[in-house]
């Protein structure tokens, strides 16, 4: 009797202890997020020291000359490039997306709902290099037959184009999060008043998720920055700051770019010394820029949903 | 008097009524703006999913799966040993990453918050670590691939190898693994902790005998996903992992993964046709991913509904 209760006591503590090894081993998981983040942050920074002290912090983010062979390692024809690009793929996709979310959370019947959801996954899930071969099997082609001197097709407008389309899910998914999370007793209160659906959507729904949308377009920005393989492909990647190629200001979108993501992929491989790790400051200003933008969308989608269970 | 009084009153109701029709045509018009931008979606990916693979399907034929490519810049040869090279980084890149993924989510989902009562520090820890898996979801690819090339092919001078690409890729996944299995745990109910506790279960066993198990859908839908961005990726890869067309043999060795071939003919070579067939290889592999995930999730919410 005795020993059979001692027996128990051992086998108890024998669960503890496993229990408590658990715990341990868990939270060191849980922790290499934070771990992989700084490593992250001090092997990109660690590297690109040498190019911040020989280069100068200003000659690098404000130089408009990226040539290696003679020293010369500016980047901001990469950064406007990467600017010019996203503003593009901004003014393409967004009032596409935002349609596409009104409809899906708002409109569509739910057999449309069933295609057109997994549709836009699907679009999500399509890998950069199948976009960026697209636009260069089909898009670049058309884009070249606009009779514009110095015109390849390669060029802001087929790496918007392909941009818009890849950042449509991000967008389209996180909006249509945000207007369904608008609670349902906003609509009613809306329609009993005597408003349309229509009224309802643009004056009720809407600004109740505004946040929410508003973080849906930054993190399509924050995407469209970090976009790499695809941009590679169709943009042409001579570093020259985009300009018109006639006197029509449209042609701005003929001209040729490269991105930042772009500039760090096609060097690294066989860059050395200083311009490795000026490849590397590249990757700082890119790290720093994408930081900016994901805190800013966090901080929005926390407001919406503070706001949301406050007046709930 | 009365009269005037009708009669503005039946002013004022045909203005209502007048008021109401061009409400409805606007609200018809914007309706079928919306439509029409759904539609632009659906068309889009028709588009490009469609030309996809009718255009490679051409190139996909027997021979094109099992031939391994010639590399260089010939172009030629067929796409057999960066189908294994991709397996091979996908087993590898799992296997790293979603023991600390899953890891990680009980921590957060069920020690969490009960550690975060223990001290300010705990607290604090714990929110850093939420905003560390947000942050890392968030980063560019390109630059998991200069880390990957910094820390493991220079630094530790595992050099231009699939272990290098591996682990790498497993910091790009490992948010996606930690989200989708927090969600997962969230979903399973208290009361299943509750009645496991209340039978003398400690906390681990609690965890892995009752709510693991109740969790394994939601978990599988974050390494199917995980398994969808690794065929996907490019960026990464293209500086970890060399891109040599031979059969790797070890870890140690080089390869190249489907994506990366692509990128490989459709940029040194004029093999536009090879590249659009591995295209449609990858675009059917991504179609069969994304249809696994939603039987799995569909079965997830059925187990979950059945449960109550």
């Amino acid at each position: 009797m005795i020993g059979n209760a001692r027996g128990n006591e051992q086998k108890m503590s024998g669960r503890m202890i496993a229990d408590k090894t658990v715990k341990y081993i868990l939270f060191i998981s849980a922790i290499l997020s934070i771990v992989i983040v700084l490593a992250i942050a001090f092997f990109i920074f660690r590297e690109s020291v040498q190019a911040w002290t020989e280069i100068g912090f200003t000659d690098i983010l404000f130089g408009g000359i990226w040539r290696p062979g003679q020293d010369q390692y500016g980047i901001l024809a990469m950064i406007v490039g990467s600017v010019a690009v996203t503003v593009g793929a901004i003014v393409l996709g967004v009032p596409l997306a935002i349609g596409s979310a009104i409809f899906l959370g708002e409109i569509a019947p739910k057999w449309v709902q069933a295609i057109l959801r997994p549709a836009v996954q699907l679009l999500a899930g399509i890998p950069s290099v199948v976009y960026g071969l697209f636009g260069m099997v089909v898009l670049v082609p058309i884009i070249r037959q606009i009779n514009v001197p110095g015109n390849s097709g390669y060029g802001l407008l087929a790496a918007s184009i392909v941009l818009a389309v890849m950042i449509l899910p991000t967008i389209t998914s996180i909006a249509e999060d945000a207007i369904r999370a608008v609670p349902d007793s906003y609509r009613s209160g809306s329609l009993a008043l005597g408003a349309t659906r229509w009224q309802t959507i643009t004056q009720v729904v809407l600004p109740a998720g505004k946040s929410g949308i508003i973080a849906a377009i930054i993190l399509g920005i924050g995407r469209a920055l970090g976009e790499t393989m695809a941009m590679i492909m169709v943009i042409g990647n001579s570093v020259i700051f985009p300009k018109p190629l006639n006197a029509n200001p449209l042609t701005l979108f003929l001209s040729q770019a490269r991105t930042l993501t772009g500039n760090i992929a096609v060097e690294i491989s066989y860059a050395t010394g200083v311009h490795e790790s000026a490849l590397f400051a590249t990757g700082v200003v890119l790290f720093a820029l994408i930081i900016v933008v994901n805190v800013s969308a966090r901080w929005l989608v926390n407001r919406q949903s503070s706001i949301q269970t406050t007046r709930q | 008097m009365i009269n005037q009084n009708i009669q503005s009153i039946q002013h004022k109701d045909s203005d209502i009524f007048r008021n109401l029709k061009v409400r409805n045509t606007s609200q018809n018009i914007w309706f079928s703006i919306m439509w029409l931008a759904g539609l632009i979606t659906l068309i889009v990916l028709l588009l490009v999913v469609g030309y996809v693979i009718i255009q490679g399907g051409k190139a996909i034929n027997w021979e094109f799966l099992t031939t391994p490519p010639r590399g260089g810049l010939s172009g030629e040869g067929g796409i057999s040993t960066t189908l294994g090279t991709t397996l091979f980084l996908v087993v590898l890149t799992l296997l790293i990453a979603t023991p600390l993924g899953v890891g990680a989510a009980i921590y957060l989902i069920e020690y969490g918050g009960e550690q975060a009562l223990t001290s300010p520090v705990m607290r604090a820890l714990i929110a850093i670590a939420n905003f560390a898996v947000e942050t890392l979801a968030g980063i560019p690819s390109i630059i998991f691939g200069l880390f990957g090339y910094a820390l493991f092919v220079s630094a530790l001078q595992l050099g231009w190898s699939l272990l290098s690409a591996s682990l790498a890729g497993a910091c790009l996944v490992l948010p996606t693994i930690i989200r989708t299995t927090e969600e997962a745990l969230l979903t399973v109910p208290d009361d299943y902790r509750r009645g496991s506790l209340a039978l003398g279960a400690t906390k681990w066993q609690t965890l892995h005998k009752v709510v693991l198990p109740a969790a394994v859908p939601g978990i599988i839908t974050g390494i199917i996903l995980s398994v969808g961005r690794i065929i996907s990726e490019t960026a990464v890869f293209f500086v970890t992992l060399g891109g040599s067309a031979r059969m790797p043999t070890s870890i140690m060795d080089g390869g190249r993964t489907l994506a990366l071939h692509l990128y490989y003919l459709a940029m040194d070579t004029n093999a536009f046709d090879k590249a659009m067939g591995t295209g449609a290889v990858l675009v059917i592999m991504i179609i069969l991913i994304n249809l696994s995930i939603n039987i799995v999730s569909n079965r997830l919410t059925a187990k979950i509904r059945g449960g109550k």
